[in-house]
């Protein structure tokens, strides 16, 4: 078994209204669901704005402590999960249903070390 | 008996490199391994088969080598994972040449180095380095790229290949469809390689071309109803029935419409108009079938000026509408050529040097185009530029004569 990241990239800014929300939330939930049964989940959840971060730096031998996110941009990670699966094509599929429930653009990235 | 040189064994070992490669990755788990393995296998064929002479299987000696081989570099290194191990010393007695599962391998081989997350330039390298053979400086001239980069794209997706755990397996039937894009753009570059070999003496190198369509066959066999595979298959087994006639007895290339087509193959021909026909029938048109229908155009032509070349343009017109391209749009040109004139073909051609100035054939049409126009001192510098893209021998000759031809004519 192999550990993948799927990060979930999610466009800055207000979250869509509680209408839009709550059926893309609820399909969310019933393939995390589903990936706990399946034994694949590790772990994961979702993360507050990016306005939240806060990034340290470590240069000169100064510790600098400053507001994030560290890259500035129109998308930042709004959520991931960790999972454990054979090989790619599984990872694959479970970033699928992913996608398909959350409809946001999901990276599948692999760990170094083996589950 | 003759002294096997280097270059005949490299040749062997070119010829069943992807075999060898695609049943000792099954075996070890790991590409890196399986062509460290054969080439450790050639280093001791060039030891042993110019003393010994050639094996009687020389795919089942590579084989047999190169795990011998692996077997060898993994007890004396230590650092190595011992899965691997393990897994080389599991599968060293496995029956070597049992064509079914060499097959298998192959087609898993395919599918592993034509998997969607690798990027499609990475796909077709993988391809031709581990299925074909090809060294990367040959796949670097096929691609237009320098053999660096060429290099670097290679090591990359191998490591994403193993890093983020591509499978070295057959898609299921559901996933298949989609699976088979990139695997069929795959097989005709090879078939291309093959059919005019970007560099070297041969025009030809017949066994790539029969590589690609043996394993285009396959797929064909199995996806009996994607008529692209069926499109493809034609497209491949046309053009190669035209083999026989394009090069002369001396290795001269000779154009379509000075072909002898007494020669072209009608075995091949009948079989890739039949599966025109079929994929007519089924009226599902996609890329490769339209240019399997502007192949079969010629395979009915008793000669260059009874061909449909009206039909052609439309064909290429459909061509561009679906894939717009300045390769598609060059060969468009030629058709138009023969339906209204060189001129109108040489202004349609003229654009495309924005794309196409470091394709040889672009220079060799325009050329063309400008001689038939009488304006031969640009065609003269249209070949000369030609010939300095042109690593083919063959087809470097031909635009010397046509070079020749005009500066004589002028004197």
């Amino acid at each position: 078994m192999k550990h993948y990241l799927l990060s979930i990239y999610q466009p800055d800014g207000p979250p869509p209204p509680p209408e839009f929300l709550e059926p893309i939330m609820r399909d969310v939930n019933e393939v995390i669901r589903e990936m706990k049964a399946a034994g694949a989940l590790v772990f994961g959840g979702g993360l507050y704005p990016a306005s939240t971060a806060t990034v340290l730096t470590f240069k000169d031998g100064k510790m600098l402590t400053t507001d994030g996110p560290y890259i500035e941009g129109k998308e930042h990670l709004g959520g991931f999960d960790i999972i454990q699966a054979p090989d790619l094509d599984a990872a694959l599929e479970w970033g699928r249903k992913l996608a398909r429930a959350i409809t946001l653009p999901i990276e599948v990235r692999p760990f170094q070390h083996n589950a | 008996m003759a002294a096997l040189s280097q270059i005949d064994i490299a040749r062997t070992f070119r010829e069943e490199y992807g075999r060898a490669v695609a049943v000792l990755t099954r075996s070890f788990g790991d590409i890196d391994a399986a062509e460290e393995a054969v080439q450790d296998a050639f280093i001791t064929a060039i030891e042993r088969w110019p003393r010994e002479g050639p094996p009687p299987s020389p795919a089942g000696w590579i084989i047999t080598t190169a795990r011998n081989r692996a077997i060898d570099r993994l007890r004396k290194d230590s650092s190595r994972h011992e899965r691997h191990e393990q897994a080389v010393l599991l599968q060293a007695n496995d029956p070597l040449d049992e064509d079914e599962s060499v097959h298998d391998d192959r087609l898993r081989l395919i599918f592993t180095c034509c998997h969607p997350s690798l990027a499609t330039s990475a796909q077709v390298a993988l391809t031709l380095r581990l299925l074909g053979g090809l060294t990367t400086a040959e796949i670097a001239k096929a691609f237009l790229v320098p053999e660096v980069t060429l290099a670097q794209r290679l090591v990359r997706a191998k490591g994403k290949i193993r890093d983020a755990g591509i499978p070295y397996r057959i898609p299921e039937a559901s996933e298949l469809p989609a699976r088979l894009i990139p695997v069929l753009a795959v097989l005709y570059l090879i078939f291309n390689e093959g059919y005019a070999a970007t560099s070297g003496s041969d025009l030809v190198r017949g066994e790539l071309c029969a590589e690609a369509i043996r394993l285009t066959r396959v797929l064909s066999s199995e996806l009996p109803d994607e008529m692209e595979v069926q499109g493809l298959l034609a497209l491949m087994l046309l053009s190669d029935a035209r083999r026989p006639a394009r090069v002369t007895a001396d290795g001269q290339m000779i154009l379509l419409r000075d072909q002898d087509r007494s020669k072209w193959d009608p075995v091949a021909t009948a079989e890739g108009l039949r599966l025109v026909q079929r994929c007519v029938q089924y009226n599902r048109p996609g890329p490769y079938q339209i240019q399997a229908a502007i192949n079969a155009t010629h395979a009915i032509a008793a000669s260059t000026a009874e061909t449909n070349w009206a039909q052609i343009v439309t064909l290429y017109d459909q061509l561009l509408a679906i894939q717009p391209s300045p390769i598609v749009a060059l060969n468009r040109a030629v058709a138009v050529a023969e339906v209204d004139g060189p001129q109108t073909a040489l202004q349609l051609i003229d654009p495309l040097v924005v794309d196409l100035d470091r394709f040889y054939l672009f220079h060799a049409i325009r050329a063309d185009l400008l001689r038939q126009l009488g304006r031969n001192e640009e065609a003269a510098a249209s070949y000369s530029k030609a010939m300095e893209r042109c690593e083919n021998d063959a087809e470097r000759d031909f635009l010397k004569r046509r070079l020749t031809e005009l500066t004589s004519r002028a004197v």
